[in-house]
């Protein structure tokens, strides 16, 4: 299904009845969400409390909007700028006020929120690139998360933040060239 | 990338090592998120009446009683700004609270209450069923003695009356006072937990607001179980907690009415 079969009947739901409308937003794209919010602040625990606060803040913008917006809204990008806005206030608290050190921060180390599950079947290499990630500045690894993860289109990104599309795909493929350059030998560009 | 290369209609290489490392890293949302986000209501019958309760992940948010579904889901989304949903299941605790009322084992979600409301709460919900405080008394216990009046808001704005008893909660001349589903509901309440308003309505005519027993020495809140098992020969009434404390009473342990006694 393309993102347009997908928005139609949600948007459709949202302007008859605001809170089964909402179900349907939350069940058409938790895991686009969750996806986003997880490669974006690294831990599953702090990507479920992002991703319920991101759905809750859209319900209650929602509660506000003319039914005239609503027909016209766009959810993938709207609800990907409210989860970009709480991450990068999150982040930006996070550094003002840095939590007390884990004692065991290895990048290997199991997600203590994660179903051990999913830890086994998540490949080792995975995991690593995944923690990579945090090692991009926020623009990039937002852009990239969008892009690669999430599976936005270049076009929605630029709405996400708020900067033309080529700004974007520059973000995105420095922010690939600096992945390959952190792990050399396994992402290495063909020739 | 080359142009040769097999790519999508989002233009994504997908052979290159890295894209395809990031794609895989996409995760689906964990079963449950929904209900850290939305409330679901349930209508549960009560000695009350039919009552409306809604519950987040965290535990029961919100009771009423005396409207319909739609006022009932008109209120909790005026108050609370969340999603509500058909489709609670009301824990087996809450059935009992609402029968018995004593609400042990049932879990609140007070996180919308200022400091001030959540504190007045806390030590309404102390009260025992069939026993009744003033609003006073609650202001001294929360360490604000002058925010009586403060009290008595901070109670009819209680999310959850009858899980946290407010009803129990009268003012010190011995009226009953006001209640957030109104005057004569919290009397309806007050007599099925056999609280015995007519001898509270006599003593405080008389300006009896604690009663003593001369073979204890302790002096209580006329509603205290153990003011209620005085014998008449052994009863004294005192006006004041200081009448009776300089007649040798001591505040009673259990009903506390000396603010000094904690």
């Amino acid at each position: 299904m393309t993102e347009t079969d997908i928005r139609l009947p949600i948007v459709t739901a949202l302007t008859e009845d605001l809170d089964t409308g909402f179900v349907a937003l939350f069940d058409g794209y938790r895991n686009v969400v969750f996806s986003a919010a997880l490669r974006l602040c690294g831990r599953w625990a702090d990507a479920e409390d992002l991703t319920a606060e991101a759905f809750l803040r859209a319900y209650r913008a929602l509660a506000g909007y003319e039914p005239q917006r609503i027909a016209t809204l766009q959810p993938r990008p709207w609800l990907m700028t409210i989860l970009a806005n709480l991450w990068r206030n999150a982040a930006r608290s996070a550094a003002r006020h840095p939590p007390p050190a884990p004692l065991d921060d290895a990048p290997e180390a199991a997600d203590p929120g994660e179903p051990t599950e999913r830890v086994a079947e998540r490949s080792e290499t995975g995991r690593e690139l995944a923690a990579l990630l945090g090692e991009l500045p926020e623009e990039q690894r937002l852009a990239v998360v969008l892009r690669h993860v999430a599976d936005l289109p270049i076009a929605e990104i630029a709405s996400v933040l708020g900067a033309p599309e080529g700004t974007v795909k520059s973000h995105i493929s420095r922010g690939l060239k600096r992945l390959r350059l952190l792990y050399p030998g396994r992402y290495d560009e063909r020739s | 990338m080359s142009a040769l290369e097999p790519t999508d209609p989002q233009g994504l290489d997908r052979s290159d090592p890295l894209v395809a490392g990031l794609a895989a890293l996409a995760a689906d949302a964990p079963a449950g998120l929904l209900d850290r986000v939305a409330a679901r209501w349930v209508r549960v019958d009560a000695a009350v009446g039919g009552v409306y309760v809604a519950m987040t992940d965290q535990g029961v948010a919100y009771l009423r009683t005396g409207q319909d579904e739609d006022e009932f889901v008109a209120s909790f989304r005026g108050r609370f700004a969340r999603p509500l949903l058909p489709g609670g299941t009301p824990p087996p605790a809450l059935r009992r609270a609402l029968e018995t009322g004593r609400p042990t084992g049932v879990r609140l979600d007070l996180r919308g209450l200022r400091p001030f409301e959540d504190a007045v709460l806390r030590a309404a919900a102390d009260i025992p069923r069939g026993e009744m405080r003033p609003y006073a008394w609650i202001a001294e216990r929360i360490g604000r003695p002058k925010a009586v009046r403060a009290v008595g808001t901070a109670l009819g704005h209680n999310p959850v009356p009858l899980l946290i008893p407010c009803h129990r909660v009268i003012r010190s001349d011995g009226r009953i006072g006001q209640y957030v589903f109104g005057t004569p509901a919290k009397e309806r309440l007050l007599r099925m937990e056999e609280v015995n308003l007519d001898e509270v309505g006599t003593l405080a005519a008389k300006n009896i607001h604690f009663v003593g027993s001369d073979t204890t020495g302790i002096v209580c809140f006329p509603t205290c179980h153990n003011a209620r098992r005085i014998t008449p020969a052994h009863w004294h009434g005192f006006r004041t907690l200081v009448q009776a404390e300089s007649a040798g009473y001591r505040s009673c342990r259990h009903c506390r009415p000396g603010a000094d006694v904690s």
